[in-house]
């Protein structure tokens, strides 16, 4: 009996460490978790506070004036001009070729496939947009040059090897994939007594499709968009491979132009010494390409705020 | 009463229904055929562009390809150095996002409290997932290459697409995670199971094909990566392999690779398709076509680990 007793206390005991060994542990595994967690918040913290640092640097050099106001950038001639402007109209033409092409095509995929399609033609066609989302960027590169651009020359035959039109339309081609894929995810989401409503009135498909899902859908198409333009700004194989790496002051997409991404790739690819001008001027370049994602990922927010639907 | 036909409004009237309804019919056939055709013109304009990868590219293909250093001759250039320096920044990359990405989700998902600090965390993973890869390079080229003084070397390479990955990798894992019903944590917590025994015996186990795909699907997005690494100064002409990992004496095992300089599959593929001589093109597109394959093989295997594990669990 007493034996019973003293065992059934000493199991108790053994319970009781057991419990506060692995309360303890679970404490400490916690913490790892955690740790792992805020590398997220530090790599955040990291790329502000390198491009910062650097690009100060740079800005003892250069006035902001002249960053802002100069129509040259070449900061590795002997005669230095620290003119961000090229390189910014570079960007934002490659850009705007890149959405005249994505944002209509991958709206009417996505009206296509969320309203028109049966069940299997999406779940085959929806895998396969999204495969073509993972092909490297440095194999469009290819595309464009080998076999876009001498398209484009069968058309415009005065068109350079190199152009912003040829690089512009393989990004939006890149980008249809993603825009299709998340406004088709956007309209999936209206709920469907909505369309059944619709439907009821009399409606067409193709009227429910334009006045009732893409309206109830449009904060996530408005996020798709700002998505592919993200994508499209900081693209850089592409340009780098199609556009040539001249910067050109100019907005025509017939002619060659550097875009920021691509300068910056330019200045990688030489053997450039840590702390020199040129080496400070890439993180300038950074600073600005994650300035201008910024103001299109604010007015998107906004644009989403603004139009959000509660259901 | 003779004048009523007349007040009746247009758009009452059947005849002009009818019309209206076959013209709005047409129109919605009208538009399923722009639909079909701008669908099947984008993946065949594709299909067309990677079939043209191959054809220019099956020239190159052979085995000499594989074991060759690049050379200035154009038939003779190879891509031994790129393909072991792929696999070995791969390597990097999985060891260190792996880990650190499932618990940076496990914590989100299990442990972490709703309040303002968690939110700072989730909008921190949302906005690393759309900062441009060659922010990333900038990042580590600052950061690993000179702050920490790694060089320019396979170690900086693949921390540096490993952080680049993390966001696809926690996305990934989150969710798999999520889909384990709360009835089977809440057994295991009703017998006595602390928190880390519930996620490490029954979450984990029941999510790990999500975990896997998110594994796979974040490397092949890294192994294509270029621009990241050409900002850190990957080296696009290099005629020797990093040291071995084994080692003929005790302990068998070096980390000296880590240290060496590198060059990787885009890496050599870019320096051939920007180079004047034509008949370098034909080596980049039998690079571009290993590289896509390589890429498409791991979508691939992504999705088959999700079948399998979706079809063996049953809740």
């Amino acid at each position: 009996m007493a034996s019973t007793a003293a065992t059934t206390k000493s199991s108790d005991l053994v319970l009781r460490s057991g419990l506060r060994y692995r309360k303890i542990r679970d404490r400490i595994i916690e913490t790892f978790l955690l740790a792992a967690g805020l590398v997220a918040v530090f790599t955040t913290i990291a790329i502000v506070v390198i491009l910062l640092t650097e690009s100060s640097a740079f800005f003892e050099h250069v006035s902001l004036k002249d960053f802002l106001t100069d129509t040259m950038w070449t900061p590795l001639f002997a005669d230095a001009h620290y003119g961000i402007l090229p390189l910014v109209a570079g960007t934002l033409t490659t850009t705007m070729v890149a959405l005249i092409v994505a944002v209509p095509v991958g709206t009417i995929i996505a009206i296509y496939l969320s309203e028109f399609a049966s069940h299997r033609l999406r779940e085959t066609v929806k895998p396969i947009l999204e495969l073509l989302g993972a092909v490297p960027t440095v194999v469009y590169g290819y595309f464009a040059l080998t076999a876009v651009t001498p398209l484009l020359q069968l058309i415009f035959p005065e068109l350079p090897g190199f152009n912003m039109l040829s690089a512009g339309l393989v990004i939006g081609l890149m980008i249809v994939p993603y825009v299709a894929s998340v406004s088709e995810d956007a309209m999936r989401s209206v709920p469907r007594y909505m369309r059944e409503g619709s439907y009821a009135m009399g409606a067409t498909r193709l009227q429910t499709a334009l006045r009732v899902v893409v309206p109830g859908a449009f904060s996530g198409l408005a996020a798709a968009f700002i998505l592919g333009i993200s994508r499209a700004v900081g693209e850089t194989m592409v340009v780098a491979i199609a556009a040539g790496m001249q910067p050109n002051f100019t907005f025509d997409p017939r002619e060659q132009a550097a875009t920021i991404t691509a300068y910056i790739v330019q200045v990688s690819l030489g053997d450039l010494p840590h702390g020199s001008i040129g080496y400070q001027s890439i993180f300038a370049a950074g600073l600005v390409l994650m300035l201008i994602t910024l103001i299109f990922n604010v007015i998107g927010f906004s644009l989403t705020r603004k139009f959000r639907e509660a259901y | 009463m003779a004048t009523l036909p007349n007040a009746v409004p247009d758009y009452l009237n059947p005849d002009s229904i009818r019309t209206g309804l076959t013209r709005r019919k047409l129109l919605d056939q009208v538009f399923v055929i722009v639909g079909l055709v701008l669908m099947f013109a984008c993946l065949g304009i594709l299909a067309i562009l990677f079939m043209n990868l191959v054809l220019d590219g099956s020239e190159r293909f052979g085995w000499d390809f594989f074991t060759n250093f690049p050379s200035r001759r154009a038939e003779r250039a190879g891509i031994l150095g790129a393909w072991v320096g792929t696999s070995l920044i791969m390597l990097v990359t999985a060891f260190c996002a792996v880990p650190v990405g499932v618990a940076a989700a496990i914590y989100l998902e299990e442990y972490a409290p709703k309040n303002w600090f968690t939110a700072v965390i989730e909008i921190n993973v949302t906005n690393l997932a759309g900062v441009p890869s060659i922010v990333y390079g900038l990042l580590a080229l600052g950061l690993f290459v000179y702050q920490f003084g790694l060089g320019q070397s396979i170690a900086a390479a693949g921390l540096t697409l490993a952080l680049l990955i993390l966001p696809i990798v926690i996305v990934a894992t989150r969710e798999s995670i999520r889909a384990v019903p709360k009835s089977i944590r809440e057994a295991a917590y009703g017998l006595g199971a602390t928190r880390w025994e519930v996620t490490k015996d029954h979450v984990l186990p029941y999510s790990t094909g999500g975990i896997l795909t998110g594994m796979i699907l974040g490397l092949s997005r890294a192994i294509g990566e270029t621009a990241p690494i050409i900002t850190i100064g990957a080296l696009s002409f290099i005629a020797f392999l990093p040291s071995s990992p084994i080692t003929s004496e005790f302990p068998f095992i070096s980390f000296k690779w880590l240290n060496d300089p590198f060059t990787a599959m885009p890496i050599q593929m870019f320096n051939w398709v920007s180079r004047p001589d034509q008949a370098f093109q034909a080596n980049a597109a039998a690079a571009g076509a290993i590289l896509l394959g390589m890429t498409l093989l791991m979508n691939a295997v992504a999705i088959w680990i999700r079948y399998r594990f979706r079809k063996k669990i049953n809740w």
